[in-house]
Parts: C-alpha cells; structure tokens; sequence
C-alpha cells in the first residue's frame, strides 16, 4: 500500500484556478505587503506527497466539540448571543460529496471579541465562549454546530476598519493539496462589499460562494437561526470513458 | 485524452486570520478543556520504524520579522516511503506513525516537529524523488495557504535526481528547500519575500 486514493477514478486534481483566489499581495489587506511572495509560484501537477493526506477517522470526536454554546462554558450556561445552527455539505468540484473529512471552525463572540491575548478590541469577553470548534463530515459530506452569531469586528489596516460578521473555516478533504482556509459571510450583510479582506478576492461569484444562506425551513422554534453554507475542494480528473459522475 | 470540466468552483480561500491558534492549536492559545490536545501535535505513537528526526522550521517575512502567528503543517510518508492511509471513522485505531503534523509558530517564528526521516517516494517520472516533507503555511497576510517542501542536505545524491528540484531552473534557488542537519535536527529557514524566498508550489 503506498498512498491512499480518491474514490472512483486515479486522476490528477483539477488544477487551482488561481484567479478565483485571492492573489498573495492585495495592497489594500496592508498585512500581504511583506508577507506574499513574489516570485511566481511553480507550477506542477501534485505527486503522491499531495495526492495523500490526513484523514481523521480515529480521532475520537467530544460530545461538544461542535457545540460552541456550550463546549467552553465555564459555570454551565450558555454563551450570550444569536443562537444559530451552522451546517453545509463538503463537496468536490465534481460535486461528489466528501465523507469523512475534519473541518475545523473559529469566531468572535457575539460582542465581536476573540478570547486571544492579542486582541485589542474593547467589546467585552464572554466567560462561557470559547470559539473554536470541530466536525467530521457524515457519510453524505455534510457538518452541523452549533454556534452564536458572531459580531462585526473592528481591526486597524487603515486606521478604522470593521470585518463583517464571520466563521473562519479550515478543512482537509482527503488528499493534502486539497487543504483549505477559508471565511464564511452571512447573506445579506452591507459590510461585506467594504472589507479588504473581502476585497481580496476579484470576482464578485466567488464572494457569493462565501456567503452563507439563512435556511428558514430549518430553524429550531424558540432556540437558533439557521445558516447553510457548502464548501468545495479540488476535484480529481477522469477520463470520458469513466465519465460516471457519481463514481468519479 | 478528454476530461469532463469541473462542475462546480472551488471555494475561495481567504486568510487564516491573526487568530487561527484560536482555531488550529485553541490549547496552546489557552482555550483548555475543549479538545484534550491540539490536533497534530505528536506524530508518533508507538513502536515505529525509521530513524527519529526534529524537524524544525523559522519562518520570516520579507524585512526579516518572525511570522509568530502563523502555523505549518507537514504532511510525509513513512520510513518504508509509504503514506498513512484514511482510519475508517470511529476505528479507534490511531496510527503508530500519523504522517502529519501541526505545530503553531513562536514568538520567533519557529516550531519543531518530532517524527522519523522519510523513505523515498515515486514521482511522476516513475523513478524516486528523493526524501522530502510537504510544508503547508498559513497566517494572517496570507490570502491562500503555502506549499513548500523540505529536503536534506545529506542526500545529496538523490536530492540531485529529484523531479521537483529539477524543475527549480534557478538552481540556487533549490537551496531554499534543503535543511541543514545538526545532530539528529534539520532546520530549515522560510523566507517569503527578500534574496532567500523559499520556492513556493501551485500542486
């Protein structure tokens, strides 16, 4: 055994399209300046170094991992905040789903605040919320927690600007050039169109694509919200005569 | 040959954040009692073959600042040159060698990782690349997760066959892969910017 493989089909990944990302330096995200290389990456197809990747399938998941209400909670009660539940199915680019796979999450508390000692933000702690937490994805890709809403959150770029209500994301999938971060917006907010950490990215689909669907089916009577938001990663290549969708 | 397009965009990445210890290492970050230990944090767990290494990495920008907010992640096969393969969910079965780890950098810029050397791995030429780790950067300022790789400077030899070295044309710049051994560690510096950028990858 050497490497694992994607199921269906052993293609290569579909290639990044590196103009749906942001690029590395983004003047107007001041923190790229120094931080973004400036050689163009080498491009080559992954090997079976990137090709492989972590799986978390033995990780023994905690009953309240995905429970950021109550998985910090110091005195038992509950964070303060617009309750929520956050879910969404994890997909590749041939929308085939991805079982099996860790993703990890982290927030502001609802004031805005990040419980970090780096924080220069007056909005007050909450001593019951914490802002991390973790799922691994069901057979059919899909992820659930359970969450505040975050607040809007001020940050000194140029002196006075405010980052939009969001939910960090990292996920894994199954091969380790699959390996995203990424952000998750709440459909409907005005400050996404003035954030330059938004403005990063060029085309105004993609910041769709990080926009999360309130999901009015799904609420929960008297307790949480609902917000729905998938996430795609890199999908493998098959050849016309394997074309079965459902098997790539 | 003809392939079918994708059908869907790839989600787009946007930075890890100044925070991402809150969501990548929250014990070390002094968010205790949510997860027992950080993910990533030890790669061996048992008897394992192979020749135990320390892997350590220093990250700087490009005026030489530490990236101190930042984290790597290191993806590798075993000492036999093979990958751990997926754990079936709820399998308990934790491998005695991970091949992943996740540390998150210091003040100064630096983690270490304790794992063995690696075996040697077939590119896609078909012969071996040599020894080597994948590297996987995040942090604030950074819009999209870097890919780097390490070698080791004491295989010379195979580092000179390797496929992906070989496509450095700069062949100074392959230098900016290979870590310095002393003892049983191998470090190894990453700029992002300035005369000695690391060689980046779109893979």
């Amino acid at each position: 055994m050497s490497g694992i493989i994607l199921p269906g089909a052993d293609g290569q990944l579909f290639q990044r399209d590196r103009d749906w990302h942001p690029k590395a330096d983004t003047p107007g995200y001041k923190s790229t300046t120094f931080r973004a290389p400036k050689h163009s990456l080498l491009s080559l197809g992954p090997t079976q170094s990137e090709m492989t990747g972590p799986t978390f399938g033995h990780e023994k998941l905690g009953e309240l991992d995905n429970d950021l209400i109550r998985n910090f909670s110091q005195d038992g009660t509950d964070a303060i905040g617009q309750r929520m539940i956050v879910y969404g199915q994890v997909l590749d680019e041939n929308a085939r789903p991805v079982p099996n796979t860790l993703v990890e999450y982290w927030q502001a508390n609802a004031g805005g605040r990040y419980r970090h000692k780096k924080e220069g933000y007056v909005a007050a702690l909450d001593p019951n919320f914490g802002g991390f937490g973790r799922s691994i994805t069901d057979e059919n890709g899909f992820y659930h927690f359970r969450t505040i809403k975050p607040g809007a959150y001020p940050w000194p770029n140029t002196g006075n600007d405010w980052r939009p209500a969001h939910i960090h994301f990292s996920v894994f999938g199954h091969a380790f050039a699959q390996r995203l971060i990424t952000q998750m917006y709440f459909e409907g907010d005005p400050m996404i169109w003035q954030c330059p950490i938004v403005a990063t990215i060029n085309d105004k689909a993609a910041i769709d694509q990080l926009t999360a669907r309130l999901d009015r089916l799904n609420t929960t009577p008297m307790d949480a919200l609902c917000y729905r938001f998938d996430i795609v990663l890199r999908g493998r290549r098959s050849t016309m005569f394997e074309n079965k969708r459902e098997g790539n | 040959m003809l392939h079918p397009t994708p059908i869907l965009k790839e989600t787009p990445s946007q930075t890890a954040g100044p925070y991402v210890h809150i969501g990548m290492t929250p014990n070390f970050c002094d968010i205790t009692g949510v997860i027992p230990q950080d993910l990533g944090k030890t790669m061996i767990n048992g008897d394992v073959e192979g020749e135990r290494i320390n892997v350590a990495v220093r990250v700087f920008d490009g005026v030489g600042v530490p990236l101190f907010d930042g984290v790597v992640e290191i993806w590798q096969a075993d000492a036999s040159g093979n990958f751990v393969g997926p754990t079936a969910p709820n399998s308990n079965s934790v491998p005695a060698f991970t091949g992943w780890g996740r540390q998150p950098l210091s003040e100064a810029g630096a983690a270490t990782f304790e794992t063995i050397k690696p075996g040697r791995v077939p590119g896609p030429d078909g012969k071996l690349m040599a020894p080597h780790i994948a590297l996987w950067i995040v942090a604030r300022g950074i819009n999209i997760g870097l890919q780097t790789r390490l070698y080791f400077e004491d295989e010379a030899e195979a580092n000179a066959t390797d496929f992906v070295l070989n496509k450095i044309m700069d062949k100074r710049r392959r230098e900016t892969l290979i870590a310095k051994r002393d003892g049983a560690t191998y470090t190894l510096d990453i700029h992002l910017q300035g005369d000695r950028e690391t060689v980046f990858f779109d893979m």
